[in-house]
């Protein structure tokens, strides 16, 4: 029984910090004397937020399937200049704070957007002519700007993997290209489309901050109303009802995910890449490759630029729109930040949320290694209990971070643990958040080496801490750097667990942007716009230095 | 039949296919032989249609095939991975064609029931592709292509990854199953045995040029080439100066070259001198032939004795290998006596 004393540090964590938070909801939102209490007009609200998560989610699945198929091929199928490129450029929304991701749109798109603004100057307009925050197109292509790079990787990578002779075969016996795409191509790759549809719908299933952000007062998803019922109206059990439901609706999809991933294994035979590749020749190959990659560019690169642009520029005036415009570059907004005003929002300089990120994540890379290690070495080693283990470490994977947000406020209200007056909750909760993806990068790499190489290396002459030192570490190092850019990463981008958590008094950077974008003035969306740019250019080196540590042949999602 | 003229393709700007022409008559088994990059998998997609080649003609009984789409061709083809469709049952795998071509369900399940029991696979129609062994694999493989009554048949090098065993009856079964359905095959194999045991026609590739053309025996015969003649392990290859007398000094001793020949005395010549038909004999013996005629004996170490089945592979210090009936000792001194029979000049 030595062998299970790795699992209770992690254990104890998880049952504390989900587990008992978890059963507090359930016992508030299926309380029958709660229920009882409950107006009827709650369950008709229930049944209509249900009803438009299911909707906007699987409109937004089916928006991403009709961009992210054709993209799938295009990269799947050719070979041209700047593929890479354009491929990662794809894939850098996925790992994005939603907050980031919402400015970058509001900066493109938006009413103080630089087009709308644009648009305005030219021509003398008193309002904005594009109007897109707040509608339901925007939540549905900020859904597809987020989740497009699930599809382009599974399906992508089914396609890029199909064995070619198969094709050449159904054409050989008479197929035209249709009919090779219908009865061959696409049949081949039902199971991965379905994978990809199916993780798509739940990233929109549970989507907070776009909607909440990007949708407005107008919409609501199970898990806006959640933070809604439970911050702004302080109703408690309908909260914890909604989180319920939203919790049974991710277990059931999450079980359906992982019977399709076991079904895609069967079909595609292992085979190299490279030799499904070919050059855009023909003059249709070049109308479809160019108009996809325009399309691409402008999808997926005009939010990302459009942000720091924006936190560059003047474009209106900046407190009231009656005061003096002015044009041109700037670094007021960058500099402002530092600045502590009677009239900001927070009575201190807001670049205090900086500093404060930056503690919630150092604290969560601490607390995630500390508790990810013995999971992960314990997991490394084959054992009897990995099979129940395993899953349980990942289930907080599965529950939505507006849910965890409220069980911690449901459950560490009163002593002993009194935490919801504290900044602890937190780190806790981005921890809870982290610790699967820290586990899943940690795992791996202990999991590589063989006991044939540290016997080796004694065999040579190693003692046990030359062992370590030569053996085991090279490899871990990586991983661990790699585990704790993740961490930090997604501590630093947590929206929708930190918006019922957080402390007024010590608000996160996403926190302080989403703030600073519901505040009226061109100054506090200016400041949005540069602590955004910051966050984003933050995430986008974290994003980058896990690429580049990335065991080879680690697997996706 | 089919004509092939001139054909050229390049491969990422290297020639692979340099001026290609051959046909294929009715009922014909055509075999292309030839190292693997020599371009023999490019020329079959090409003629499938799935390439294009960049000058040449394609014509099929006249008619030009370049703008006929591979799906239109009638050509069937049968790849080394079989390429069966994993989401499709045998049955489904094999009437794919013949759905391709709109034909009522009863037609469809009579031929696929035949195609089936011409490749000995009766009853296999609802087994799922992925539970059958490679040979069934390519069984059904085969009778996929079968089924649709091609014009034509192409063969990727089909039994490249099946076992010895397995490969000799496959062999076999094709053969029976082209010569009884008259379907004129090209059949592309790095493989002489595959080649030699299935053709009527072996055409050698070689730098993406066919340099010889011929039925098994004559290739066999008469290799031309020194590299073909190397490629198809005919024996050993040398060169050698004619004397004005018609015999040849190699590194290895005076050669009496056959009757006719083209060469004129003080050209260098390349040799081939098979290496079964020499005789063993004794010192003493050796010494008396030396004595009436020094040409056409060898006297060599023996450095290495293989046992193959019905003789031995002898090879010698100097590189020369024989088949001899009996196995002298490593590190002998051996004396051999060369049939002329055995000496061919080389191109």
């Amino acid at each position: 029984m030595r062998d299970s004393l790795p699992w209770l540090a992690p254990l104890f964590f998880l049952g504390l910090f989900f587990f008992y938070p978890l059963a507090h909801i359930l016992w508030i939102g299926l309380a029958p004397a709660a229920l009882k209490d409950l107006a009827p007009a709650a369950f008709s609200l229930v049944g209509r937020t249900l009803l438009f998560t299911f909707y906007q989610a699987a409109l937004s699945t089916l928006l991403t399937l009709a961009l992210g198929l054709p993209a799938a091929f295009l990269f799947a199928r050719y070979d041209f200049h700047g593929k890479g490129w354009l491929r990662a450029l794809t894939a850098i929304p996925f790992m994005l704070p939603t907050v980031v991701v919402a400015a970058g749109f509001s900066a493109f798109l938006g009413p103080r957007g630089w087009l709308n603004l644009g648009l305005m100057d030219l021509f003398r307009l008193q309002v904005p002519p594009i109007v897109f925050v707040g509608t339901f197109g925007a939540i549905l292509l900020a859904h597809v700007f987020y989740n497009t790079t699930i599809v382009i990787r599974l399906v992508g990578n089914a396609l890029a993997h199909l064995d070619p002779h198969l094709e050449q075969a159904a054409r050989s016996l008479g197929a035209d290209d249709r009919r090779v795409l219908d009865r061959v191509t696409l049949p081949l790759l039902r199971p991965s489309i379905l994978a990809a549809s199916l993780l798509v719908f739940i990233f929109d299933f549970t989507s907070f901050g776009v909607i909440l952000l990007l949708g407005g007062p107008a919409f609501s998803t199970l898990e806006v109303e959640i933070y809604k019922q439970a911050v702004q109206f302080f109703n408690l059990p309908l909260a914890g009802l909604l989180s319920l439901i939203q919790l049974l609706c991710t277990l059931a999809f999450s079980v359906i995910y992982s019977r399709v991933v076991i079904g895609t294994t069967v079909t595609t035979l292992p085979r190299s890449a490279d030799s499904n590749l070919h050059k855009v020749r023909r003059p249709g190959e070049k109308v479809f490759a160019g108009a996809m990659i325009v399309l691409l560019l402008v999808t997926f690169l005009l939010p990302l630029v459009s942000l720091p642009v924006r936190s560059l520029t003047h474009l209106e005036a900046d407190r009231g729109q009656r005061g003096a415009v002015q044009y041109g570059l700037t670094t007021d907004y960058y500099a402002e930040l530092f600045v502590n005003r009677n009239d900001s929002v927070f009575y201190v300089p807001p670049f205090r949320a900086v500093g404060n990120s930056l503690g919630y994540a150092a604290a969560t890379v601490l607390l995630s290694l500390l508790l990810g290690f013995p999971a992960a070495s314990a997991l490394a080693r084959p054992g009897r209990l990995d099979r129940l283990i395993d899953p349980v470490l990942m289930l907080p994977l599965g529950a939505s971070a507006v849910t965890l947000g409220l069980g911690f406020i449901v459950s560490f209200n009163r002593p002993p643990l009194a935490l919801v007056a504290s900044p602890a909750l937190v780190p806790l909760a981005h921890t809870l958040i982290a610790l699967p993806f820290v586990i899943r990068s940690l795992q791996p790499a202990l999991a590589s080496i063989p006991d044939r190489l540290r016997q080796a290396a004694a065999s040579l002459g190693a003692s046990p801490r030359r062992v370590w030192q030569t053996v085991d570490w090279p490899i871990v190092a990586r991983a661990t750097l790699s585990a704790a850019v993740f961490a930090f990463t997604i501590s630093l981008g947590e929206f929708g667990a930190t918006s019922l958590v957080v402390r007024p008094e010590y608000p996160t950077l996403p926190i302080a942007i989403a703030r600073f974008l519901s505040q009226p003035g061109g100054m506090n969306y200016g400041q949005a716009m540069a602590m955004a740019t910051i966050l984003m250019l933050v995430c986008g080196v974290g994003i980058a230095v896990i690429e580049r540590l990335r065991l080879p042949g680690a697997g996706e999602f | 039949m089919l004509e092939i003229s001139e054909l050229y393709k390049s491969y990422e700007h290297q020639p692979l296919l340099k001026g290609i022409s051959f046909s294929v008559g009715p009922g014909e088994t055509v075999c292309l032989l030839g190292a693997s990059g020599s371009g023999k998998s490019t020329l079959l997609r090409i003629v499938a249609g799935l390439e294009t080649p960049e000058a040449g003609r394609l014509c099929w009984d006249g008619e030009d095939l370049a703008p006929v789409p591979a799906y239109r061709r009638g050509f069937g083809l049968v790849f080394q991975d079989y390429a069966l469709f994993p989401h499709l049952n045998v049955f489904e795998n094999v009437a794919f064609g013949l759905k391709m071509q709109n034909l009522p369900s009863g037609t469809i399940k009579l031929r696929v029931t035949n195609a089936l029991e011409q490749v000995n696979l009766s009853g296999f129609e609802g087994r799922d592709v992925t539970d059958l062994s490679g040979g069934e694999q390519q069984r059904v493989a085969l009778a996929r292509a079968l089924a649709p009554r091609p014009r034509l048949l192409m063969f990727d090098e089909p039994l490249g990854a099946l076992d010895r065993n397995l490969r000799e009856r496959l062999i076999d079964e094709l053969r029976r199953i082209l010569h009884t359905s008259r379907i004129p095959a090209i059949y592309v194999t790095h493989d002489q045995e595959e080649a030699f045991s299935l053709a009527d026609r072996v055409l050698l590739l070689h730098e993406g040029q066919i340099v010889r053309d011929g039925t098994p025996a004559e290739v066999w015969r008469e290799p031309g080439s020194a590299w073909a003649a190397n490629f198809l392990e005919t024996g050993n290859i040398f060169e050698g100066v004619l004397r004005p007398d018609g015999v040849v000094e190699s590194p290895w001793g005076a050669l009496r070259l056959p009757c006719r020949h083209p060469h004129k005395p003080g050209d260098r010549v390349s040799l081939l001198l098979r290496p079964a038909g020499a005789r063993v004999l004794s010192a003493e013996k050796a010494d008396g032939r030396k004595a009436e005629d020094e040409a056409n004996s060898l006297v060599g170490r023996v450095a290495d004795v293989v046992f193959r089945q019905d003789r031995f592979k002898v090879t010698l210090t100097n590189g020369l290998y024989f088949y001899l009936a009996e196995a002298p000792q490593p590190g002998a001194e051996i004396h051999l006596e060369i049939p002329p029979s055995a000496i061919q000049c080389l191109a």
